[in-house]
């Protein structure tokens, strides 16, 4: 019997399969933070339920917490003290293992999740998170939940599934330079819609996925979500193998074996059939942005902005009218002439040690141009650490970026710190939705050398520019 | 509301959810379409809003684009929609995580063609007092204004879940002897992925 790998794994944790053709799939590991995993964890005492396994879920302190150095309890956010204070009361009375603020081990739970060896390959992953799907990059089944669902995972160690179809995107030959895991992952959706993956768990696969080092294969199946897909996933390799070994929750010892042989079974097999099936030729892609507020308003750095008349039927019309006017760009508008008021990098898209590495690149040297806000929040306390150990946080400073804590930040605007109204921001975030990161503010989502290049420029700007090489 | 891709926070923004609590989410619905200068003094109701017309006062089903409720996993978005008196939500398709999320809580998704909705919204927008729909969920059918009536389906296990209140961790509490099994035998086959 030919299986994806997708199939393997869900078929080695049906706990129990229903005549409906829903299954009750096991799940390995839950993790939680301080936003929706409070109402989870306030909801299961209330209900007089506790973790059925204790040992299996995580919860760290992302979503609401201040990224200002000497932070604390306190936040800019409104009423955002009570999630971080009754989160960290629920987790230790639920027995769970919690990366509170001050623990060296905090950060993005996606971005966490895979650095501490939590979520693994072959292993089924959920959060009240829509972004868990980043954990496919490592190979493991990992998906996004509801509150409720999330009390169901806690309470039974199962969810009930009903199996989406198959899906393979498989990018072939070679990225150009400075072209990176966020700018296939935008291409994608532009090509093929944001609720083009809707209904299908995703394997991306080809010799550009093969490419890629496990952070960029991260950043891939981030964006998963924004295409509507259940998950995202990639077979893991001796690159996860190795990013894995001696991070402390991977198996080790004994155990590390048994781990590895079976991962080495983890790919589809030559005849496996896919319900649809997409390819991808790298040579396509360029530096991707989006000039629009939906994902799949993504365009090459040096274009402009479409027509009206490439919307299909009138709703999506609409909709493209109303990102136009929001975004106060029209058809034709030049990206590369969109002057920029704030640049951010972070988000548990781009955050990671090679982001920063990427854009400390391009702002070696350079300062970010009069008027312009920049920001890097690294994804976690320890890839902070380890860019400092580096130097990477003076080639920031010096180029005239913030440097922050780790957490989600200006990904994502609750009430506290946003960017201002009318503000034009090229982010590495994953989500362009009207006032996301601050009332009126306008993102424009990049990888984080383009980033880096449009704060240096001071209007939206392709990274090739400003190559160092 | 025919939009596609409306997204969870533009259903309820991140900043309109201020306590750990389900409850009075309704408030924040759609603020940032809902309200003008929200939050500030001169903060008053956005005429141009369809929800703020009198029209459509106390409207409890929404017709919206494809792709409803897609991006941010926050049930909250359910619970505000609860809140302020939706009852069903008829769209092409839905966002997987908030399908799931309005199943949980008792808000019935119906999925029927584009053209449809396009067409029932039409026969709503002449005479929105008038012109009503109605949903009969133990049948699966959308009665429109003009007397046609539409199918929808809906999985066996929700439309149980929907019509009888059913508890899911209740439900899934039958199959713990199942679930023990499965683990004997998968600590044997996957030992690794035990944390001790």
């Amino acid at each position: 019997m030919q299986q994806t790998l997708f199939d393997k794994i869900w078929n080695d944790h049906a706990a129990q399969s229903f005549d409906d053709g829903s299954s009750l799939i096991y799940i390995d590991r839950i993790f939680l933070h301080e936003r929706t995993g409070s109402i989870a964890l306030s909801s299961l005492q209330d209900a007089g339920r506790t973790p059925k396994n204790p040992r299996h879920v995580f919860c760290t302190m992302d979503h609401i917490v201040d990224t200002f150095p000497g932070r604390g309890d306190d936040t800019s956010m409104p009423g955002g003290t009570e999630f971080i204070q009754t989160t960290r009361k629920l987790a230790l009375s639920a027995g769970i293992t919690l990366f509170d603020l001050g623990d060296p081990r905090q950060g993005i739970s996606h971005v966490v999740s895979s650095e501490q060896g939590i979520a693994l390959p072959g292993c089924t992953v959920v959060c009240p998170d829509s972004h868990t799907c980043t954990l496919g990059g490592i190979g493991a089944i990992a998906t996004g939940i509801g509150s409720s669902d999330c009390e169901h995972a806690m309470a039974t160690e199962t969810l009930r599934f009903f199996k989406p179809r198959q899906m393979r995107v498989t990018f072939t030959g070679h990225l150009h330079r400075w072209v990176t895991a966020k700018d296939m992952i935008l291409h994608l959706i532009a090509a093929y819609s944001a609720a083009g993956g809707s209904g299908f768990a995703i394997e991306f696969a080809g010799p550009a996925i093969r490419a890629l080092e496990v952070e960029g294969r991260l950043t891939l199946c981030n964006m998963a979500v924004e295409f509507s897909a259940f998950t995202g996933i990639i077979a893991p390799d001796e690159k996860v193998t190795r990013y894995l070994q001696n991070r402390p929750y991977a198996p080790s010892g004994q155990c590390w074996d048994s781990a590895t042989a079976y991962w080495s079974t983890l790919y589809s097999d030559d005849e496996a059939a896919f319900d649809r099936e997409i390819i991808i030729d790298c040579a396509d892609i360029a530096p991707t942005v989006t000039w629009g507020t939906s994902p799949q308003h993504a365009i090459a750095v040096n274009g402009s902005v479409p027509g009206l008349d490439i919307a299909q039927g009138p709703e999506l019309r609409e909709s493209m009218q109303r990102s136009m006017n929001y975004m106060d760009v029209e058809p034709g508008s030049v990206l590369q002439n969109l002057t920029v008021q704030a640049a951010f990098i972070g988000s548990c898209t781009n955050s990671r040690l090679s982001d920063l590495r990427a854009a400390a690149e391009i702002l070696r040297g350079r300062r970010v141009a009069p008027g312009v806000r920049a920001i890097c929040v690294p994804g976690s306390s320890q890839v902070k650490q380890s860019a400092e150990k580096e130097n990477l946080h003076r080639v920031f400073i010096d180029a005239g970026f913030e440097w922050r804590e780790s957490g989600c930040s200006m990904c994502f605007y609750a009430g506290g710190e946003g960017f201002a109204p009318g503000d034009r921001v090229i982010t590495s975030t994953n989500r362009n939705f009207e006032g996301r990161q601050g009332p009126a503010t306008r993102s424009h989502l990049a990888s984080p050398a383009t980033v880096a290049a449009s704060a240096i420029m001071g209007r939206i700007t392709d990274p090739r520019k400003l190559d160092p090489a | 509301m025919l939009r596609a891709n409306i997204d969870t926070d533009t259903i309820i923004p991140s900043r309109e959810m201020k306590r750990v609590s389900k409850l009075g989410l309704g408030e924040g619905l759609f603020a940032g379409w809902r309200y003008l200068d929200r939050g500030k003094p001169t903060e008053r109701p956005n005429d141009g809003f369809v929800l703020n017309q009198p029209a459509y006062d106390g409207a409890s089903i929404l017709l919206t684009g494809d792709n409803m409720g897609c991006g941010s996993s926050r049930e909250h978005a359910v619970w505000a929609l609860k809140d302020y008196g939706i009852r069903s939500i008829i769209a092409p398709g839905f966002g997987a995580i908030f399908y799931s999320n309005c199943i949980r809580n008792g808000l019935l998704p119906v999925v029927l063609e584009a053209a449809t909705i396009a067409d029932l919204a039409e026969q709503i927008t002449t005479d929105p007092r008038a012109a009503q729909l109605e949903i009969d969920v133990s049948s699966c059918v959308v009665k429109a204004p003009d007397g046609q009536a539409y199918e929808f389906s809906l999985e066996p296990l929700y439309h149980k879940m929907l019509t009888q209140g059913l508890d899911a961790i209740d439900i899934t509490g039958k199959s713990f002897p199942e679930i023990e099994a499965f683990k004997r035998s998968d600590r044997i086959k996957r030992p690794w992925s035990y944390l001790e």
